[in-house]
């Protein structure tokens, strides 16, 4: 019998299972081997009264008694009940996050293709300069003068991505993909506005291999949405963008490469009609792993892209964030970037980046915010953005520097293809051309032949200690397997995958039920999603009553 | 260069099997005339020179021996377990969770922490998180233009600055019109937000009022009559909170808040120049389908157990694309695991005293400052634990303070001109009586 198998067996009911009630044997089911298997219970279930962790010193009698000249809480203006939260002691807190941390999977325990995420490896060097209490304990307020590192790296760190995207200047400021989007558009409204064409210009276009949020930002910004074909070879079509473009479209919003991994081929003529028409060009970089050192978009003559520095440039993803979504913008579009921009009010910018790429402060160099821009958009966030992801992208940009950077996209396309070129015998392969940073496959011989949809084929892959590509994704190919391998996993591991797939090609036509009954090693088998949105049980319940707050003063 | 394992015999094997001679080949496809020039950037530093240069930078910064700024970020003590438990790479190097079966970490983590945010403000429902409290309010008031189908948004002139900048650049995307409430400002007047004012700039074609509790200088408003003034047109009433002061303060729900939104960067999260933060988001169930971000639900698989799930999609970008109810995608889910752990960590008791040793302190300094002479609270409403104090010549000592170490919290003058002798204090329960006592030597000596 297989580990798999097992496991199999144990899941449908053996010691250390979960119970009828559904909640798990956490207790009797010890660390180790089964550690995947464990269930552990909420928070809210390890509470007993009168528990706790961290502690607070007592006010001083001085501090007590001068306060008491003041006004306390009126009445009318205090809470009722206490907060049931949960009282536990660090020890019970650490097992609990420590617990939940091994349900899953990520990258550093395994590896994790998921197409359009670029789950790099996150460098721990970075976490290191983050936890630098210089950096931690910044107030984003604190005067100017108490503030120049992190000024000074937020200019640094601008002044790189200007130079990686060929773009005139950059925003720091959004904290996200989407709202570097957000961010983005609002400049190019801004600019036909500026322009007396802001109420003509109404329409967006996007490719239909666009990320979803595409279209999305295009409706927060108003805009209406058109859909402009891929061609047969997964391009955009440029016969369809030339007839939909017109004095009404304020902008093309394209991902290149595009989501299916491709760069775009006509990308000069996309660019050349998209301006003639007096639109923008709107990269999404999403995708910029692909291109360092081969593609800059601003040279090209996109006016605007954002980034995403928890892509390309290896900040932690976070379980689904923080992100961080800088904006690099051409001359045309430069008065309306948000504000303030962190700005070098006194030295010779090129000394100063002369010094610091030698790692030496220059004497005399004083950074600032720039509020005084009439045109901006205004804020996007509060503050200046993610600061503790654009501190972890200098260290990345500075660890790699620019020869590293190239490599970096060299090694992520290579591993693309080499992926292409091994799956082709086992899956579909819809665009049949060389690929960039991922590679789209289709399951749909799978579906066809065995039944076996792509979704089966991601659940087994789980079986496997492997996270799935992303499924389904984009939406113009049938049962998509989107996979991006990224430069940092080795030959080995690749070729372990390539294993897998076609175990699991071969699997799909000789016992396809083995498929759909998928996974069967993971904490919990297929959860009912359906169930969970028509009945949403989106927060614990209490059994016991809340209590009054016992205040002590106030 | 830095990170990536491939050995030339290892390049050289993945060419061979694409059938291709180098790696230029793989970019042919770019047209000539749009490949990359050459570029400037520096070159690559071994570990030992990247923290050299990142400790340069960061010790470039000058923290502060003494601060009483505050004004929408806290220094608060983050405990050593939340480091901890934010620093585990199966949280941090994980993903959004679209592989439930591999991710229950991650899901039940955001299930607790949408619980917990029920709790503190007294909602039926909260989301997953936000950018920060300035994009949750302002997506609080798109999505109370689309529950009651009408675009304009009041907003109190003592909601925080920041937070109606945003609020304004939000707003100004689908073209919603803001009404702005003004707030008395003269010395001795409340400092809170009129309800009768508010009623007064009210009518049925505004979605939603949004205030502030504690407002932008401090002061505690009179929720539940702002909340009414909204309700009497029909209007949602949003309210933008601080979380470690609802261990004290009525929760929202209870003055009739039918959204809730705050920045949580006072629950474990470094003030790190600026973020990453985490925006929160409360409402009533009946508004859920309407609610922006990503949503954690319960759940159970087919042998019965329990499980969770991303749910109510049909919400989201990836889902309806042009008609999402935001573009929102990446949230800040690791700083709401920390909001999670810190909230566990503190538990109700710690919460109430982290809120009651900074409303003693606050009040300490005030007491110290007046009965030293140098400053009187500017506003007679009531405080929590950052208050507003009137002192001449205010922006210039705060400077010559600021020289010494000492940050004599925020001066208001930049944002609200008729301040401009006011200076904001905040206190927490990392200050002490030597911090009071260094805020009113210098002060005085400032003279």
């Amino acid at each position: 019998m297989s580990v798999v198998d097992e496991r199999a067996a144990r899941s449908a009911g053996g010691p250390g299972d979960a119970d009828a009630s559904g909640r798990g044997a956490a207790f009797a089911s010890p660390v180790g081997g089964e550690a995947l298997t464990i269930v552990e219970p909420l928070i809210f279930e390890h509470s007993r009264p009168g528990r706790r962790a961290v502690r607070f010193p007592a006010p001083s009698e001085a501090a007590r008694a001068a306060a008491e000249g003041e006004p306390p809480l009126p009445p009318s203006v205090k809470r009722a009940e206490a907060p049931r939260l949960p009282e536990v002691s660090e020890l019970d807190l650490l097992r609990h996050f420590n617990r939940l941390s091994q349900l899953n999977i990520a990258i550093e325990t395994a590896f994790y293709p998921l197409g359009s995420c670029t789950m790099k490896y996150n460098p721990k060097v970075n976490e290191w300069a983050a936890r630098l209490t210089g950096f931690t304990d910044s107030h984003p307020l604190d005067p100017e003068a108490l503030a120049q590192g992190s000024l000074e790296l937020q200019w640094l760190l601008a002044e790189l991505l200007r130079e990686i995207s060929g773009f005139a200047a950059v925003s720091l400021q959004p904290a996200a993909g989407a709202h570097g989007e957000l961010t983005g558009m609002l400049m190019a409204r801004a600019y036909h506005r500026s322009t007396g064409e802001g109420e003509q210009r109404t329409k967006v276009l996007v490719p239909d291999s666009s990320h979803g949020t595409n279209p999305a930002t295009a409706t927060m910004v108003g805009y209406t949405t058109v859909t402009i074909p891929s061609n047969e070879r997964g391009g955009i079509n440029l016969e369809a963008l030339r007839a939909a473009l017109g004095p009404d479209v304020a902008a093309l919003m394209i991902t290149n490469p595009s989501t299916l991994g491709i760069f775009e081929d006509q990308i000069d003529q996309v660019i050349a009609a998209v301006k003639e028409a007096g639109a923008i060009a709107y990269m999404d970089g999403a995708n910029l792993n692909a291109i360092m050192g081969r593609f800059r978009p601003g040279e090209a003559g996109f006016d605007v892209m954002h980034f995403n520095l928890h892509k390309t440039f290896s900040t932690p993803h976070g379980g689904g964030g923080p992100g961080s979504g800088p904006v690099g913008v051409s001359e045309r579009l430069l008065p309306f970037l948000p504000r303030p921009m962190p700005v070098l009010l006194a030295g010779d910018p090129a000394e100063v980046r002369r010094n610091a790429w030698a790692g030496r402060a220059t004497d005399g160099a004083r950074f600032g915010l720039d509020w005084d821009r009439p045109h901006s958009i205004g804020k996007v966030r509060s503050m200046f953005g993610n600061f503790g992801m654009h501190l972890r992208a200098y260290a990345y940009i500075r660890a790699n520097g620019g020869d590293g950077l190239r490599e970096v996209s060299d090694d992520a396309v290579l591993a693309a293809n080499y992926l292409r070129v091994r799956l082709a015998d086992a899956y579909d392969l819809p665009y049949d051309r060389i690929c960039k940073h991922e590679v789209v496959f289709s399951g749909r011989r799978q579906k066809r032949q065995h039944g076996v949809t792509t979704l089966d084929l991601a659940k087994a892959i789980l079986d496997h200690g492997i996270h799935p590509p992303t499924i389904y994704f984009p939406l113009i190919v049938e049962e998509a397997l989107m996979i991006e391998p990224t430069e940092t996993e080795s030959l080995e591991t690749l070729d372990r995958f390539v294993d897998v797939m076609h175990q699991l090609a071969r699997t799909a036509a000789e016992d396809p039920g083995a498929l759909r009954a998928a996974p069967v090693t993971t904490p919990v088998g297929r959860l009912d999603e359906a169930g969970a949105a028509r009945r949403p049980d989106l927060r614990h319940r209490f059994d016991e009553p809340a209590v009054a707050v016992s205040t002590s003063a106030g | 260069m830095a990170y990536t394992p491939h050995t030339d015999p290892d390049r050289a094997a993945m060419l061979a099997a694409i059938g291709v001679a180098s790696v230029d080949d793989l970019f042919a496809d770019i047209p000539e005339r749009v490949r990359a020039g050459e570029w400037d950037l520096p070159a690559p530093m071994a570990e030992q020179e990247v923290r050299a240069e990142l400790s340069r930078l960061a010790s470039a910064n000058r923290i502060p021996q003494v601060s009483f700024l505050g004004y929408g970020a806290y220094r608060h003590l983050v405990p050593s377990v939340v480091s901890e438990v934010v620093g585990r790479a199966e949280f941090s190097t994980a993903y959004t969770p679209y592989q439930p079966e591999v991710s229950q970490g991650t899901l039940q983590s955001i299930y607790e922490f949408q619980s917990l945010i029920c709790e503190l403000t007294g909602m039926e429902v909260a989301t997953a998180s936000h950018y920060d409290g300035a994009t949750a309010t302002a997506e609080a008031a798109l999505m109370a233009c689309r529950l009651t189908r009408r675009d304009r948004v009041a907003v109190s002139a003592a909601v925080h600055p920041e937070v109606r900048r945003v609020l304004a650049t939000y707003c100004s995307g689908p073209g919603i019109e803001i009404v702005e409430i003004a707030v008395d400002l003269a010395q001795d007047a409340s400092g809170q937000t009129d309800p009768a004012a508010a009623a007064a700039a009210l009518d049925t074609s505004v979605a939603c009022l949004i205030a502030q509790q504690p407002n932008a200088f401090g002061v505690l408003e009179p929720m539940a009559e702002l909340g009414g003034a909204a309700h009497a047109v029909g209007a949602q009433f949003v309210a933008v909170v601080e979380p470690t002061s609802l261990a004290v303060l009525q929760a929202p729900a209870d003055y009739g808040a039918d959204i809730v939104a705050a920045e949580g960067q006072p629950l474990g999260i470094p003030m790190a120049f600026g973020g990453p933060w985490v925006g929160l988001m409360a409402a009533r169930m009946g508004s859920v389908r309407q609610m922006p971000g990503r949503l954690v639900g319960a759940t159970r698989d087919a042998a019965g157990r329990k499980g969770y799930v991303l749910t109510l999609q049909a919400r989201e970008q990836h889902i309806r694309r042009e008609k999402a109810a935001s573009n929102i995608c990446t949230n800040q889910a690791l700083c709401a695991l920390a909001a999670t752990a810190y909230l566990t960590a503190v538990g109700p008791a710690g919460l109430r005293e982290v809120a009651e040793l900074g409303m003693t302190q606050a009040r300490h300094a005030v007491t110290a400052l007046r009965r030293a002479g140098l400053a009187e609270r500017r506003f007679s409403g009531p405080y929590a634990s950052e208050v507003a104090v009137t002192l001449p010549d205010a922006r210039r000592r705060h400077a010559a303070l600021a020289e010494q170490g000492i940050v004599a919290g925020a001066p208001l003058g930049r944002d609200y001109p008729e301040l401009d002798d006011t200076l904001l204090l905040a206190a927490t329960e990392l200050t002490t009586d030597a911090d009071v006592e260094r805020l009113v030597s210098a002060l005085a000596a400032s003279r």
